[in-house]
C-alpha cells in the first residue's frame, strides 16, 4: 500500500501585518495553513517575540525575572534600550501598568511622557499596552496613541467595553490594534466586526484570545486558538483571519510555579529554571496553536522560544 | 473505519433470534456502531462477516500496553482536542546510555523513582526508561538493563538497540515487564521480529521518511507482529510536527493501516529547557511516547502539567477540588468568598483576588465543574446546597465575622441563603464579573 501524503487545502489566509518603520519594521502573519505544515502551506513570516517593559518598576514580578532588569527597570527608556541592545529584542512591549487606579494611578500625561521617552530610546517597533483597566485604558491609550503618531505602533488592548475610544485613536494616528476578548471564538469574531464597523481596516487588527499559563487553563486558550485558525483557514471567515497575539508574561509570572521557592516545594525543583521553563513551555504551546506575536518577560525563555521557532519553520 | 449501524446490519444474520440479548438484529447493529457491544455476542455470524466486522471494529490507531504498570499508548481518534478527548497520555521516557557509568545510572534511577508529582489530584510520573545501547556491546547493554529493571521496578523499559544480539541479551532481564523493543529497521528486521514474536513484546520500527516507514510497517505487520511503534526519524521540531501530522491524518482520515500505530519521539537536545519545549511540541502534536535526556524536577513538572492540560476532556469541564482555599496571608479577619469548582472560574477568580492584594478565603464548591450561572440554572449552586457546603466546610472557624460573599450573578440567592445558613451568618453580594473583584475587595477593606 503506497503512502500518499494526506494534504489538506485551505481556502483562507491569515492577514500579514507590518509595524514599526525602516529596517527595524517587523512583519507577522501571512500563512495560508495550520501552524508549521510546510508540506501543504507557506509560512512567509515566523512568530515574533516582544519583550515586556513597564512604566513603573516591576515590584510584583518574582525575583528570578525581576533581577534580570535590576539597574534598568527604574527608567522605562533605559529598560527599553537594554531589551533592544543587550537582549536583541525585535519588539518592545511597554505596559503602562502604573496607570491602573489600584497601582500608582499615573495620569494619561505621565503615560505620554513615558511613551515619548521609550519611543526616542529605541528604533525597534513598540507595542503600547494599557493596564487592563477598562475606563482608564480608554483615556491612557488615546493620549498614548496621539503621542506615538507616525511610529506605527501596536496599541492595545481594545475590549468590548472600551473599544470605541481606542479604535478612534488608532485610526487617527495610524496604529495597529489589539482586540482582546475572553476565551471565546464568537466573542473574538464579534469584537473584530464591531471594530471594523467603525471604519478600522481589519488588516490592522491583531486578535488576543486571552492567554493563560501552563497549568492554569492553557488548554482553553489552546483550543480556542485552534478553532479560530480553523474558522480563518478552513471556513475562510475573513473576520477570523487576523494574526494572533499571546501576552503570556502576566499569567506565567503570577503562578505559584514561577514564584514558590524550592525550600518550600522541593518536589518542584530549582525555582530559577522552573520559572523559565514555565514561560518557555507556555510560549511553545501558544506557538503551536497559531500564535504570531508573543509578549514575554524572561530573556532566557525568549532565547529558548526563538530557538524553537527557528526549528519549526 | 467506523461503520454505521445500517452498514453493520447488512452483515448480520437478520434472524432477530435475540441470542445476543437484543430484540432485533438492527438494535444489536446500532449498539455495535456505538462501540457498546462486541460482535462475539452474535453466535450465528458467518466467517466472512466476522472478519469484515472485526477489522472494522479495530481502532484506527492501535493501543499498546507497556511496562509492569500497564501504561497504554495509542488509540487516538482525533487530530484536534476540541473535537474529542485525546485518549492515552503520552508517557515520558528517560533516556539512559549504557556508556554512562554505574554512578550516573544510579542517579538516573533515583530520579525516575522520585519523579511522581500530584497535579490537581492526579499522580503523574516518568513512566518509562529507555536504555540505549551506545556501546554496541550486548553484555554491557544487558547489564545496564538489568540494573534499571531491578532499580526502578515500576518503570516500563524501552530497549534501544539496532543490534539483535544486544536485545536478545537484555530482554532476558525484563521480558515479563512488557518492554518495548526499539530499533527494528530494514537491515535487522528478521532477527528483531523473531525476538518480538518469541517474547510477545511490542516492536519499535525505524525508517527515515514516511515512504520507507510505511513499507517497513507493512512488512512487520505481515510477519504477524501486531504491536508496532513508529519512528520516521523525525528529530527537528519541524519534522516532528509534519511527519506526525501526516501519520495521524493518514491513520484517521485515510484508514491507512501501516500508520495505525503509536509514534515514539526522541527529542534529545543539549539544553534541558529547550528539550522541554521540543517535548511540548511532541505532546501537542501526536507523539505517543516521548524520550528525553533528563528529568530535572522543574522540567517534568512542566511537561506532565502540559500533558495533563492537553489530554483533558474538552467536553467535561476540568474541576478543582472542593475546599476553602487560602489566598495570600488570609486570617480570621479576611473576607470569605464562594464560587463553583469549574477550573476556569477558579483560576480567574483566584487571579483577580491575587491582583487585588487583599488576602481572602475562597470557598470552592463542587458543582461538577459548572460555571456559576450554569450551576445555578442546573439547581446545583442554590441556597440549600451552598449553605450545607459552608456549614460542613468549617468556614465558621476560619473567619471571625460570619459573612459570605456570593457571585453577583446569583444575588437573588442572598436572602434564602442567609435563612438556610442561620446562626448569625450574613450574605453579601459580590460583583458579577471577576475583573471587578479587585475594586470590590479594596472598597471593603
Amino acid at each position: 500500500m503506497p503512502f500518499v501524503i494526506p494534504k489538506d487545502s485551505y481556502a483562507g489566509k491569515i492577514n500579514s501585518l507590518t509595524f514599526g518603520s525602516g529596517d527595524k519594521a517587523v512583519t507577522i502573519g501571512g500563512e495560508n495553513g495550520l501552524p508549521f505544515l510546510s508540506f501543504e502551506s507557506s509560512i512567509p513570516n515566523r512568530p515574533v517575540v516582544a519583550l515586556e517593559i513597564q512604566d513603573v518598576a516591576p515590584s510584583d514580578w518574582p525575583d528570578t525575572v525581576r533581577k534580570v532588569y535590576d539597574g534598568v527597570s527604574s527608567s522605562p527608556a533605559q529598560w527599553a534600550k537594554f531589551c533592544q541592545d543587550s537582549l536583541g529584542a525585535k519588539i518592545v512591549a511597554l505596559r503602562l501598568v502604573g496607570t491602573h487606579p489600584d497601582r500608582d494611578d499615573r495620569s494619561a500625561d505621565d503615560a505620554v511622557k513615558t511613551v515619548t521617552e521609550v519611543l526616542s530610546a529605541v528604533d525597534v517597533p513598540v507595542m503600547i499596552l494599557g493596564s487592563g483597566h477598562i475606563e482608564k485604558d480608554a483615556q491612557v491609550l488615546k493620549a498614548a496613541a496621539d503621542a506615538a503618531k507616525g511610529k506605527e505602533c501596536i496599541l492595545g488592548k481594545a475590549q468590548e467595553e472600551n473599544y470605541r475610544t481606542i479604535v478612534t485613536a488608532a485610526i487617527a494616528n495610524n496604529h495597529k490594534l489589539i482586540a482582546m476578548s475572553q476565551l471565546d471564538v464568537n466573542l473574538a469574531k464579534q469584537l473584530n466586526i464591531l471594530i471594523t464597523q467603525m471604519g478600522f481596516n481589519r488588516e490592522n487588527i491583531i486578535m488576543d484570545p486571552m492567554s493563560s499559563a501552563l497549568g492554569y487553563g492553557i488548554e482553553y486558550t489552546y483550543s480556542v486558538m485552534e478553532r479560530i485558525r480553523q474558522a480563518a483557514l478552513v471556513q475562510n471567515d475573513p473576520m477570523m483571519q487576523t494574526p494572533l497575539l499571546c501576552d503570556i508574561g502576566p499569567n506565567v509570572w503570577k503562578t505559584k510555579e514561577s514564584a514558590a521557592p524550592e525550600s518550600e516545594l522541593p518536589e518542584w525543583g530549582s525555582l530559577e529554571e522552573r520559572g523559565i521553563v514555565w514561560e518557555s513551555v507556555t510560549a511553545a504551546t501558544m506557538i503551536m496553536a497559531g500564535c504570531n506575536l508573543l509578549v514575554m518577560r524572561h530573556p532566557k525563555a525568549v532565547e529558548t522560544v526563538n530557538r524553537l521557532i527557528g526549528e519549526l519553520v | 473505519m467506523a461503520l454505521s449501524g445500517v452498514e453493520i446490519f447488512k452483515h448480520l444474520p437478520k434472524t432477530n433470534c435475540k441470542k445476543c440479548g437484543y430484540p432485533t438484529c438492527l438494535a444489536f447493529a446500532m449498539k455495535l456502531a456505538a462501540l457498546q457491544e462486541s460482535i462475539e455476542k452474535c453466535p450465528d455470524l458467518s466467517e466472512a462477516a466476522k472478519q469484515f466486522l472485526g477489522a472494522a471494529a479495530e481502532p484506527p490507531i492501535r493501543g499498546i500496553v507497556l511496562g509492569p504498570k500497564g501504561v497504554k499508548v495509542g488509540e487516538e481518534t482525533v487530530l484536534f482536542r476540541h473535537e474529542k478527548k485525546f485518549v492515552n497520555q503520552c508517557p515520558i521516557a528517560l533516556n539512559i546510555k549504557d556508556t554512562e557509568g554505574t554512578d550516573a545510572i544510579i542517579r538516573h534511577i533515583a530520579d525516575v523513582n522520585s519523579s511522581e508529582i500530584d497535579r490537581v489530584g492526579q499522580m503523574l510520573r516518568v513512566d518509562l526508561v529507555c536504555v540505549s545501547n551506545e556501546s554496541g556491546d550486548p553484555a554491557k547493554f544487558a547489564a545496564v538493563v538489568k540494573q534499571v529493571a531491578e532499580g526502578a521496578p515500576n518503570a516500563g523499559l524501552i530497549l534501544n538497540s539496532s543490534n539483535p544480539a544486544s536485545i536478545e541479551a537484555a530482554i532476558a532481564h525484563c521480558a515479563e515487564k512488557k518492554p518495548l523493543v526499539y530499533g527494528a529497521n530494514a537491515e535487522n528486521l528478521d532477527a528483531m521480529v523473531s525476538i518480538a514474536k518469541g517474547k510477545n513484546v511490542a516492536l519499535g520500527i525505524y525508517a527515515k521518511g514516511l515512504d520507507a516507514l510505511s513499507d517497513l510497517s507493512e512488512k512487520v505487520k505481515g510477519t504477524g507482529v501486531n504491536d508496532i511503534v513508529l519512528d520516521s526519524g523525525a528529530r527537528t521540531a519541524k519534522e516532528m510536527v509534519e511527519d506526525y501530522t501526516m501519520i495521524r491524518r493518514a491513520a484517521l482520515k485515510k484508514s491507512f493501516k501501516p500508520f495505525g500505530f503509536p509514534i515514539i519521539s526522541f527529542v534529545s537536545r543539549d539544553d534541558s529547557t529547550f528539550e522541554a519545549t521540543v517535548a511540548a511540541i511532541g505532546t501537542m502534536k501526536y507523539a505517543s511516547i516521548i524520550v528525553v535526556d533528563s528529568i530535572e524536577k522543574w522540567k517534568t513538572l512542566a511537561l506532565l502539567t502540559l500533558r495533563q492540560n492537553i489530554y483533558t476532556d474538552p467536553q467535561v469541564p476540568m474541576q478543582v477540588e472542593q475546599k476553602i482555599y487560602k489566598i495570600g496571608d488570609a486570617n480570621e479577619n479576611s473576607p470569605l468568598l464562594v464560587t463553583t469548582n469549574f477550573s476556569l472560574t477558579y483560576f480567574i477568580v483566584r487571579g483577580e483576588i491575587e491582583n487585588s492584594k487583599v488576602p481572602c478565603h475562597l470557598a470552592i464548591m463542587n458543582v461538577e465543574g459548572l460555571s456559576v450561572l450554569t450551576a445555578w440554572a442546573a439547581g446545583k449552586f442554590v441556597a440549600g446546597s451552598i449553605a450545607n457546603f459552608i456549614k460542613e466546610s468549617g468556614a465558621d472557624k476560619l473567619v471571625a465575622k460570619k459573612e459570605l460573599i456570593i457571585p453577583g450573578y446569583v444575588s437573588v440567592l442572598s436572602g434564602s441563603l442567609e435563612d438556610k445558613l442561620g446562626d448569625g451568618w450574613k450574605v453579601a453580594v459580590g460583583p458579577r464579573e471577576a475583573n471587578q473583584l479587585p475594586a470590590f475587595l479594596k472598597g471593603r477593606a
